[in-house]
C-alpha cells in the first residue's frame, strides 16, 4: 500500500497544513472576528427600491447620530448592512430615518438584530461549555470504542491517534474559515461553533471504522501466522478506503448543494462542514493509519534498543 | 418468499401514503387547500422566524425582589400575561417561553423569550408587550341602562356586557396579591385577593353599596369573573369562588398577580427578519434539498447499480418519513434545521453504502448473491452503529445545551441520523431480499457490483 510506504510524506503534508492553519488564525487574528452573537451589537440590513445612495453620504448621516463606530457594508444590488452597537427602539428608529435620508428614499428593512452585551457574554460561555462537553463525550466514546486491548499497539495509543486526527480535522477547516473571513469579511457566529462541533462528531467515526477494521484483521491474522503490522494496516486500508470515500462523498455532495443553492445564512456553515468532511476522510486514510504504523515502528525500535542494551550489559 | 414480497409491497404503499400526506398537507402545493380536511390543514410545516419572517425578543426579568421559592411562579405569571397580550395583538402562533438560567448557562438570569411570527414592526411589538396589564373592578349599572344585543356572524345572539357594568376606582394598582385557596369543606378551588390600604377602603365601599349585586372583575377590558356580593367586606380580602378547575384557578391567580406586574422586565435583544428574506431562505433551502437528493440518487445508481436503485427508493421513503415527522411532532424548521435535514440525507446513505460494500466483499469471497446480502447486513450493522454514535452524541449535547438556533439544527440532524439508521437496515434489507429473482447469472453479478468494474473478478484485481 503506497500510503503506508510513503507515510512520512503524508504525515508531513498534514503537519504542514495544520501549521499553516494555525498561522492563518494568528496572522489574520481570528480572535478578533467574533460576530455580534458573542460581542453584542446590532445588525441592520436595508434594501432600497431604487439605486442605493452613496456610502459617503450615509456615513455622514449615520455618524451624526452619535452611536460610536458604525460600519456600512453594501450587500446585494441595492442594500446596506449596518453594524453598530446594540440599539434601543428610539435609536433604531433614528438610524432608519438617517438611512432613508428622513424618508426621502424608499427602502425596506430586511432584517434587524440587536443583541445586548450580556446575551453575547452568556453565549460565549455556552459555546465554550458545549465545546468542552462534546470533546469530553467524544473522548469517552473513543475510550469505549477502544476498550479492548490489542497487540502490538496498545489501545490507548489508538485513542491518542484518534484525538490527534480530530485536532487536525478541526484545525484545518478553522484555518480555511479564517482565510475566508479575511477575504469576505465573515464573522464568527453561533453556526461556526456548531460547525466545529459537528465536524468533531462526523470525522471521528470514519477513523474509528478504519481502526476497527485494522484490529479485526490483526485478530484474524494472529491466529494464522506472525503479524506484519504495516502490511496488515495497508491491507485494512485497501479494504476500507472505497467505503470511507463513498460515505464521505455522499455527505459532501449534499453539503456542496447546500453551499451553492442553500440559504445565505448557512452558506459558510456548509462550506466549513465540507472542509471538515473532506479533511476528516483524508486524515482517517492518510494520517491516522500512517501514524499508527509509525508508532508501532518506534515501539519495536525501542524494544530492539532495550534488547541490545540488555545484551551489552551482559 | 411471498411473505417478503407482500411486506415489501406494504412498505412501498406505506411510503407512498406518507409522501402523499406530506404533499397534501402543504398549502402551497395544493390548489383547493381551503376545502381540505382539517387534519391536513393542521399539519403544514412549521417555519421558524428566520424563514417566515417576524420578531424574536428576549427580555430579562428582574426577580431580585421576588422570594426565592416564588420565582418560577411569578415567571409563569409573567409569561401568561404577555402571552395574552400578544394574542390580543392578533399574532398567529406566537411563542412565549420562560428561560431560566441555571448553573450550566453561566448566570441565573430569568429570561422571557417572545417569538412573534409575521410581526416585523418591532417597535409596535415591544410597545405592546411593555404595557402594564389592566385589572379593573366594575359594578352593575343602575337598572334601566339599555343593554345592547347583537346577532353575531354565527347567528348567535350576543349581549354586550359593556354597559351592564360601570367602572369604579378600584384597579389592579391597589391589589397586594392574589392567592390560590381551597374551600375547607368542599375542596373547591378559589382565588383569594388581598388589597392594600387604599384598595381595602375602596373595596369596602363598593361591597357596602352593592350587596346582592354583581361585581365584575375585568382584565384587559374583558370580564374574567362576575361574583355576587354577599356582605360588606371591610378587611380588604375577597374570595372569587366559582366553578373553577384547579388549573383555571391557578391561572387566574397568576393573571391577577401579574396584573400588579410583580416582575419588571427589560429588553435584552431583538431580532427582526423581513418576510421576503425568510421566503428566499425557504426557496433556496428547498432547492438545495432537492438538488442534493438528485445528485446522491445519481451517484448511488451509477456507482452501485441495482442496489443503488434500491437505496434511492429507501432514501425516498426515509425523506417522506422524516418530513412527516417534522409535520406531526411538530418540529419548527429554521435555516439551520433545514441544513441539518439536508446533511442527514447524506448520512442516511452512509448506512446503505456500508452494507453494499460489505455485500460486495462477500460476493468477492465467492458466495452466492443471496448469501452475500444476508452476511453483508449482519456484518455491516456494527459499522453502521459505530459510525452514527458520535453524530448522535454531538446532536444530543447540542440539543440540551444549545440556543434555539442550535437546537433546531441538532434536532433535525439527530432525528435524521436515528430514523435513517432504522430505515436503512429495515427497508433496504427487505427490498434487497425481494429482488433475488435476478438470479446468479453474469448480468446479476454485474448489477450487484459497483464502480467502474464490469463484474466481481475485476474488482478483486483492481484492489490487488
Amino acid at each position: 500500500m503506497f500510503i503506508i510506504k510513503y507515510k512520512k510524506i503524508f504525515i508531513g503534508i498534514s503537519i504542514v497544513l495544520v501549521i499553516l492553519s494555525f498561522a492563518a488564525m494568528v496572522v489574520f487574528k481570528l480572535n478578533q472576528r467574533l460576530g455580534i452573537d458573542f460581542t453584542g451589537g446590532a445588525l441592520t440590513e436595508v434594501a432600497y427600491s431604487d439605486a442605493r445612495p452613496a456610502q459617503a453620504d450615509l456615513n455622514n448621516a449615520v455618524g451624526a447620530l452619535g452611536f460610536g463606530t458604525v460600519i456600512l457594508e453594501p450587500v446585494g444590488d441595492s442594500g446596506y448592512l449596518v453594524k453598530s452597537r446594540d440599539l434601543t427602539d428610539p435609536e433604531h428608529n433614528a438610524l432608519l430615518s438617517a438611512l432613508s435620508e428622513n424618508g426621502k428614499l424608499k427602502m425596506e428593512e430586511k432584517s434587524f438584530n440587536s443583541i445586548g452585551p450580556s446575551v453575547g457574554q452568556e453565549l460565549k460561555y455556552k459555546a465554550l461549555l458545549l465545546i468542552i462537553l462534546i470533546s469530553l463525550a467524544i473522548i469517552l466514546f473513543i475510550a469505549f470504542a477502544f476498550r479492548k486491548v490489542s497487540k502490538p499497539v496498545s489501545s490507548w495509543k489508538y485513542g491518542i491517534i484518534v484525538v490527534l486526527t480530530l485536532l487536525h480535522d478541526v484545525a484545518i477547516p478553522v484555518g480555511v474559515f479564517t482565510i475566508l473571513s479575511k477575504m469576505y469579511n465573515v464573522e464568527i457566529d453561533t453556526l461556526f461553533v456548531v460547525a466545529v462541533l459537528t465536524i468533531l462528531g462526523l470525522s471521528v467515526s470514519d477513523t474509528i471504522v478504519i481502526f476497527d477494521r485494522i484490529r479485526e484483521n490483526l485478530r484474524n491474522q494472529a491466529m494464522v501466522n506472525k503479524i506484519n503490522f504495516s502490511e496488515t494496516v495497508g491491507k485494512s486500508l485497501e479494504q476500507s478506503y472505497v467505503r470511507s470515500i463513498s460515505t464521505s462523498l455522499t455527505v459532501i455532495l449534499v453539503l456542496l448543494s447546500l453551499f451553492f443553492f442553500g440559504p445565505i445564512s448557512t452558506k459558510y456553515f456548509a462550506l466549513m462542514l465540507t472542509a471538515g468532511m473532506f479533511f476528516g476522510t483524508y486524515s482517517s486514510i492518510f494520517l491516522a493509519s500512517p501514524l499508527l504504523v509509525l508508532v508501532e515502528e518506534w515501539q519495536s525500535k525501542a524494544r530492539e534498543n532495550k534488547k541490545n542494551k540488555a545484551k551489552n550489559k551482559k | 418468499m411471498w411473505k417478503k414480497r407482500v411486506l415489501a409491497l406494504i412498505i412501498l404503499l406505506l411510503g407512498a401514503g406518507i409522501a402523499f400526506f406530506v404533499f397534501k398537507s402543504e398549502p402551497q402545493l395544493n390548489k383547493n387547500f381551503a376545502t381540505a380536511s382539517s387534519f391536513l390543514k393542521n399539519h403544514p410545516f412549521r417555519l421558524g422566524l428566520d424563514l417566515s419572517g417576524g420578531s424574536h425578543l428576549t427580555y430579562k426579568a428582574d426577580v431580585s425582589s421576588v422570594p426565592a421559592g416564588q420565582v418560577s411562579e411569578s415567571m409563569n405569571a409573567l409569561r401568561d400575561v404577555i402571552e395574552r397580550r400578544v394574542n390580543l395583538f392578533g399574532v398567529s402562533e406566537p411563542m412565549v417561553q420562560v428561560q431560566s438560567g441555571g448553573f450550566l448557562s453561566g448566570n441565573t438570569d430569568q429570561k422571557l423569550i417572545v417569538d412573534l411570527p409575521g410581526v416585523t414592526d418591532v417597535d409596535k411589538a415591544t410597545a405592546m408587550i411593555g404595557q402594564t396589564p389592566l385589572l379593573e373592578f366594575k359594578t352593575e349599572a343602575p337598572a334601566g341602562t339599555p343593554r345592547q344585543a347583537t346577532i353575531g356572524p354565527d347567528g348567535k345572539v350576543q349581549i354586550d356586557t359593556g354597559p351592564q357594568f360601570v367602572p369604579t376606582e378600584l384597579t389592579g394598582r391597589y391589589l397586594k396579591k392574589a392567592v390560590l385557596e381551597f374551600d375547607p369543606n368542599t375542596g373547591e378551588p378559589k382565588v383569594g385577593l388581598q388589597f392594600d390600604a387604599t384598595g381595602t377602603e375602596l373595596f369596602a365601599n363598593i361591597t357596602k353599596n352593592n350587596i346582592g349585586k354583581m361585581v365584575a372583575i375585568y382584565l384587559d377590558g374583558a370580564p374574567i369573573s362576575t361574583p355576587v356580593v354577599n356582605e360588606e367586606i371591610p378587611n380588604g380580602q375577597a374570595v372569587i369562588s366559582g366553578n373553577f378547575t384547579p388549573t383555571d384557578a391557578r391561572q387566574l391567580v397568576g393573571r391577577l398577580n401579574s396584573g400588579a406586574l410583580p416582575v419588571p422586565i427589560t429588553l435584552l435583544s431583538k431580532q427582526t427578519i423581513g418576510a421576503s428574506l425568510g421566503a428566499n431562505a425557504v426557496n433556496s433551502g428547498v432547492k438545495a434539498a432537492i438538488i442534493g437528493f438528485l445528485v446522491i440518487a445519481l451517484f448511488l445508481i451509477l456507482w452501485y447499480r441495482l442496489p443503488g436503485l434500491i437505496a434511492v427508493l429507501a432514501l425516498s421513503i426515509y425523506v417522506s418519513i422524516i418530513l412527516a415527522l417534522f409535520k406531526l411532532l411538530p418540529v419548527t424548521l429554521t435555516a439551520a434545521g433545514i441544513a441539518g435535514f439536508i446533511i442527514s440525507i447524506g448520512i442516511a446513505v452512509d448506512a446503505n453504502v456500508l452494507i453494499f460494500e460489505r455485500v460486495k466483499e462477500e460476493l468477492r469471497s465467492g458466495r452466492t448473491i443471496s448469501d452475500s446480502v444476508a452476511a453483508g447486513f449482519s456484518r455491516a450493522w456494527f459499522s453502521i452503529r459505530d459510525s452514527n454514535i458520535s453524530s448522535i452524541i454531538t446532536a444530543i449535547i447540542l440539543f440540551w445545551f444549545g440556543t434555539s438556533l442550535v437546537k433546531g439544527f441538532a434536532l433535525t440532524l439527530g432525528m435524521g441520523v436515528l430514523v435513517s439508521m432504522l430505515s436503512a437496515i429495515t427497508i433496504t434489507r427487505i427490498f434487497l431480499y425481494v429482488i433475488e429473482f435476478v438470479g446468479e447469472g453474469r448480468v446479476a453479478r454485474f448489477l450487484f457490483s459497483s464502480g467502474i468494474s464490469s463484474g466481481v473478478s475485476k474488482i478483486a484485481e483492481v484492489n490487488k
